[in-house]
């Protein structure tokens, strides 16, 4: 068995990447299914969308929170600009995480930078950025794990996404399930494991506090309240915590969260 | 509503805010605060939308044993701490949720 470990971490080559990224985001893409569903459904009864633009929704946008509010936006008959504006503000989580990827994906050239943006999501930036950070791995081959688990989340939600607006009908009151604890739970799963140093586990209580506090906001601005709030006070109790990691470039393996090794263990 | 326009719409906004960011940064060092800070963004952020939808339920604040969210999702976090493994915290997570709104409306509490 020793052996067998030995010689599959030998032969790291870009397909066993991208073979790694599908497996190391597939908990997370099963906790997409019924949100999938429930927007394919959602799409076609309450938002009056054909289902060829229910499709297009997940193929062209591809942003899961994004497209559920437009459909509540669409039932309720707001126009098309306040929908894209709404779109635009309930997205800006995501120049966070492109900010954060940045330092480690500027190698890339365009061809590769172009699709893994478009592809850009909670699940696959909280999963490949823990790769793009370890520094025992060969980073030609980070990029073909990123892609391999970008994929998987497209191909699953798009998958899905068409079977819910095709049988959706069939499924009545199907938002009702409870099946949304699924997002909950996915989050908690990829979050709890993170939590292995104070500044972290401080970012959290405060980005939960924040975030309960100012929830009747518009817009989903009490998430990005609540969001910049909590790095703010994580990173600013690591540097009076520990003030000589603080002129460390990252990656920085003494405060290396967790390694690409544990997450298939 | 044109489905063509709205897709269209949404699709460049969301592709920006993924993209430039990337694209931008991709041509200059950050300084070194900013990239230790940015470490803190996928816990921040996925807490700040997880941490409502456990605690809020129809708009309202839920403070209860009959809200499932709120209390199979704070089992979900000592599960997490248990065994590290995302998917094992999914798996039991839902199981759980499942068991537990069957035994609310099974046991009149």
């Amino acid at each position: 068995m020793a052996g067998l470990m030995k010689m599959r971490r030998g032969t790291v080559t870009p397909y066993s990447q991208f073979v790694a990224g599908m497996r190391g985001v597939a908990p997370m893409a099963i906790g997409a299914i019924p949100f999938a569903l429930i927007f394919g459904a959602l799409a076609v009864s309450e938002g009056g969308l054909s289902i060829w633009a229910t499709s297009g929704l997940s193929l062209f946008v591809f942003a899961g929170s994004a497209q559920f509010i437009a459909v509540n936006l669409l039932s309720q008959g707001t126009g098309l600009i306040p929908i894209v504006l709404t779109t635009l503000i309930v997205n800006m989580r995501h120049v966070l995480y492109s900010a954060s990827l940045a330092p480690y994906m500027k190698h890339l050239p365009k061809r590769w930078l172009l699709p893994l943006s478009f592809w850009l999501t909670d699940e696959t930036y909280a999963t490949v950025i823990n790769v793009w950070q370890d520094t025992n791995h060969d980073r030609s081959h980070k990029a073909w794990y990123h892609l391999g688990n970008a994929v998987a989340m497209y191909t699953n939600w798009n998958l899905w996404t068409l079977l819910g607006a095709l049988f959706g009908s069939q499924l009545p009151n199907i938002e009702q399930w409870g099946m949304d604890f699924a997002l909950v739970v996915t989050f908690i799963s990829i979050v709890v494991p993170m939590l292995v140093t104070r500044p972290m586990l401080i970012c959290a209580l405060v980005a939960g506090g924040v975030s309960l506090v100012t929830y009747g906001m518009p817009h989903n601005l009490g998430l990005l309240i609540a969001a910049t709030a909590a790095i703010a006070v994580g990173y600013s109790v690591e540097t009076r915590l520990q003030p000589a990691a603080a002129s460390r470039p990252v990656p920085d393996t003494d405060s290396q969260v967790w390694q690409l090794g544990q997450k298939h263990e | 509503m044109n489905e063509i326009l709205l897709i269209v719409g949404m699709a460049v906004v969301t592709f920006a805010v993924r993209y430039l960011p990337l694209h931008l940064l991709g041509s200059f060092d950050l300084p070194i605060s900013v990239t230790r800070a940015l470490r803190y963004v996928a816990v921040a952020v996925l807490t700040a939308i997880a941490v409502p939808y456990m605690f809020y339920r129809d708009g309202a604040l839920s403070i209860s044993h009959t809200n499932s969210y709120l209390v199979v999702g704070l089992a979900a976090v000592v599960i997490g701490f248990r065994s590290k493994a995302p998917s094992v915290t999914i798996i039991v997570g839902m199981a759980l949720f499942v068991a537990y709104r069957f035994l609310l409306t099974a046991l009149p509490v």
